[in-house]
């Protein structure tokens, strides 16, 4: 089991060869990529920043909760962070298991628990020039599952970076 | 005492800032960090209730300070 923020591109092949074994009948991977639309803007690439610390320690734990739920232990994240382009692999999951189930539900925890815990944010840049903060994770300070009010849209493009 | 406040992504575009070491009185909480931090120049553009984390563990409002803390504010998080 292993997680891992990297500044460099991910090898997908070589995560697999690190999960893979000849006890393992399947081998499931996710790949996150960047995508050249979002909500109808185009979108030319996606500058990833992270709380270093705090991903690394919530992606662990994420690793150890499948591992406990779902028998996997041959298990590899890697998110990638700095600037990327579309088509390039943002995050990377992969599983080895001796069964297919638990190796595909184990790859689909770790991805949607990884994308509402881990605190890791996107600048999406626009065709137009424009650059804005995305946000989708929903959980407040107070209680998990309260809505918290994202800034507003032109506020956020406003200061963005230049 | 002192505590240091870690802003990421809109937030810190909100404060002009990333991090701040912050002056709070002597048994502060996590609401008494996010109110300072309310009255401070864009202060009024985080949310309410941000997602806070102190020492990278997700914390409450309530949450007690004992000084030296690193206290993170949280914007809605886009991973993957």
């Amino acid at each position: 089991m292993r997680v891992a923020l990297v500044d460099r591109p991910i090898d997908v092949a070589a995560l697999i060869s690190e999960v893979s074994n000849e006890s393992c009948g399947a081998a499931t991977v996710f790949l996150g990529c960047v995508r050249n639309v979002n909500d109808g803007r185009g979108v030319t690439g996606i500058e990833y920043s992270a709380y270093r610390r705090m991903a690394e320690r919530e992606m662990t734990a994420i690793a150890a909760e499948a591992q406990a739920k779902f028998g996997v232990s041959r298990l590899v994240v890697e998110h990638r962070l700095g600037t990327l382009g579309l088509g390039d692999v943002s995050v990377a999951i992969a599983v080895a298991h001796p069964r297919r189930a638990p190796a595909l539900d184990a790859n689909r925890y770790v991805i949607e628990e990884l994308k509402q815990r881990v605190p890791i944010w996107k600048l999406e840049h626009y065709a137009d020039g424009s650059r804005e903060w995305v946000g989708q994770g929903t959980r407040s300070i107070e209680h998990g599952g309260a809505e918290v009010e994202p800034l507003p849209a032109a506020a956020a493009t406003e200061h963005s970076r230049p | 005492m002192t505590v240091t406040v870690l802003l990421f992504a809109s937030y810190a575009d909100a404060l002009g800032s990333s991090a701040i070491e912050l002056v709070v009185p002597d048994g502060s909480t996590v609401r008494d960090v996010l109110g300072t931090l309310a009255a401070m120049p864009g202060g009024h553009r985080l949310p309410p209730r941000p997602l806070v984390a102190v020492n990278a563990e997700y914390a409450t409002a309530a949450t007690t300070l004992r000084g030296g803390e690193e206290v993170a504010v949280i914007p809605p998080v886009a991973g993957g």
